[in-house]
């Protein structure tokens, strides 16, 4: 699987999305699942799928489906 | 009528861009109430702003009797409210959505630069209002039919003093907030620091965005208050590495919080030089019931502690006899001040005494241990804790009935399963189930993690037509006792 097929499956299971809400757009309380339960399950599903652990600063800044390419970029993960 | 801000100076409330006085804050809900008369009754949306404080209050200063709900109650839920307890006035954010419910701005009291509003609702007044009732809260995660809890002035009062006394509370703490006021264990914190002269940093935003922290830290908040998801989230963000050199302690209340992340904080916060304080408490009995002391924190792993300063535990057994050996279950009983005066289902209900007496039977179940310390075992009761939300399995059964799906429901605190009947009577279209998670999301306002969906062939029930729940998920639904599964919500 691809870096991106993996980023948007961690999503669309941990947000219960579907892919077509996947997209610039997405980003914290725009979908009624992206709450603080919903931030929680994407970062473990995110620290789960790539086997990475994200540091404080980057799980607060995780604001949005873009910023968080940006943020795995600094784990060496290029989406 | 309560004063929650006494004489007390300095200052009573932070926000990122202002401070205001305890005088400014008594000023400002002064102003609010002007044109209301005492004992109505006003729904309250409670977000974590000034304006919404300052509103409650004002009511409570002047007997005037706020309903409390939560920010992301719908517009539907809203009207149902009105309906059923037919409120005098609103007090709500301007911009909130579906104010078209027969509603009537209460001409010239919109506050330039106030992001609330007060709306008048344009009807003969209705029964009256029993002159101890406070307040009003609605059990956490309403599913459609509204059940109240009934607050006196000297409920809210003797379990402000109780939680002061218990932690500790003085002048200097400032309590961030994390919790909605509408929520029993968000008032309690901000009753209990309000009283105590203590200062409360309000926010809208949560422990995963960075505008909390920052303003933790800036205003160097002393404390704030969480239900277990709180925490676990604590831990998923390296609470353990984390600056949080201002903060003195720190309360964990809202359901059971598991014995491995209690271990956890336990340790985190010792090294940290935080108190870590474990709690128990019910909307019931106002909020908090018991603590424990965080020197105890490491050594009574799994227990809520013991009862707060004028409280009492009972255990009592089926046939209603104490409990008085260690180690032995039973159902958990509390006596104390701040047991409300019960609950409401309609607006005559409003005109009611106290039924309670302060004494609640808490429909949970416990043990002592041979020190005296309090440990939560299981309930009588059907409901689950989901994300610190209290939902009733009862209700959410008769609102999936209404959507044509026949279900028994049953499952743990922050894992609700929904078992759809598809050889029997649900009338629904099956291939819709995937359905149900969203649509007890936008009904519940709980995140659809939260729920699961499991089809099966028949619900099993006894020759009388109740359900078996114990056959449903085998010894995962040993969170209930299995005698009294039937039991509904008070």
């Amino acid at each position: 699987m691809s870096h991106l097929t993996t980023y948007d499956k961690v999503f669309v299971d941990s947000l219960d999305l579907s892919s077509d809400q996947l997209g610039k757009e997405l980003q914290y309380q725009s979908v009624p699942n992206w709450d603080s339960v919903g931030h929680m399950q994407l970062i473990a599903g995110i620290e789960e799928a790539f086997d990475i652990m994200l540091d404080t600063d980057d799980i607060i800044d995780f604001s949005s489906y873009e910023v968080g390419k940006e943020i795995l970029s600094k784990y060496d993960i290029v989406i | 009528m309560l004063d929650l801000l006494g004489d007390t100076k300095g200052v009573a409330l932070i926000t990122r861009s202002r401070e205001l006085s305890h005088e400014e804050l008594r000023r400002l809900a002064s102003k609010i109430t002007d044109p209301i008369p005492a004992r109505s009754l006003v729904l309250l949306v409670a977000t974590n702003t000034i304006e919404a404080v300052a509103g409650y209050v004002g009511f409570l200063e002047k007997g005037i009797v706020p309903l409390l709900v939560g920010a992301k109650t719908t517009p539907e839920q809203i009207a149902g409210l009105v309906d059923l307890y037919q409120p005098d006035y609103a007090w709500i954010p301007a911009d909130m959505p579906g104010q078209q419910y027969d509603l009537y701005d209460y001409p010239g009291t919109e506050e330039k630069g106030l992001s609330y509003r007060l709306i008048h609702y344009n009807r003969l007044t209705a029964n009256g209002l029993h002159p101890d009732l406070a307040a009003l809260l609605t059990t956490s995660g309403s599913t459609g039919s509204p059940k109240l809890v009934r607050l006196s002035y000297g409920n809210i009062e003797a379990n402000a003093r109780s939680i002061i006394a218990s932690l500790a509370i003085t002048s200097r703490d400032r309590a961030i907030t994390t919790l909605p006021f509408s929520y029993s264990y968000g008032l309690s914190i901000l009753n209990s620091h309000l009283l105590a002269g203590a200062s409360i940093i309000l926010t809208e935003e949560s422990l995963v965005n960075r505008g909390f922290w920052d303003l933790l830290r800036q205003k160097s908040a002393t404390t704030f208050g969480g239900v277990p998801y709180h925490y676990t989230l604590l831990k998923q963000l390296h609470f353990e590495r984390m600056d949080t050199d201002s903060l003195r302690y720190i309360t964990q209340a809202g359901g059971r919080l598991g014995d491995e992340l209690h271990g956890w904080f336990a340790q985190v916060c010792m090294d940290k030089g935080i108190d870590f304080v474990v709690m128990y408490g019910q909307t019931e009995a106002t909020a908090r019931m018991a603590y424990l002391p965080a020197e105890m924190s490491l050594t009574k792993i799994g227990s809520v502690g013991i009862a707060i300063p004028g409280g009492r535990f009972q255990i009592i057994d089926e046939q209603g006899n104490p409990v008085s050996a260690a180690h032995v279950e039973g159902e958990l009983i509390y006596t104390g001040d701040n047991v409300s005066m019960g609950r409401a289902i309609s607006r005559d209900d409003l005109r009611a005494g106290d039924l309670l007496a302060g004494k609640l039977e808490t429909g949970d179940l416990a043990c002592f241990d041979d020190e005296g310390y309090l440990y939560i075992t299981g309930r009588k009761k059907r409901f689950l804790k989901l994300f610190g939300n209290r939902v009733s399995l009862d209700e959410v059964e008769q609102l999936l009935m209404r959507r044509g799906f026949t279900a028994a429901c049953s499952g743990k605190d922050d894992g609700l399963v929904a078992y759809v009947e598809s050889g029997g009577e649900s009338t629904a279209d099956l291939s819709t189930i995937d359905t149900i998670p969203p649509l007890l999301t936008s009904e519940l306002g709980i995140n659809s993690n939260a729920f699961s969906v499991i089809l099966i062939e028949r619900i099993p029930r006894n020759s009388a037509g109740k359900i078996l729940y114990s056959r449903l998920d085998g010894t995962d639904g040993a969170q209930f006792d299995e005698t009294d599964g039937e039991t509904h919500e008070a």
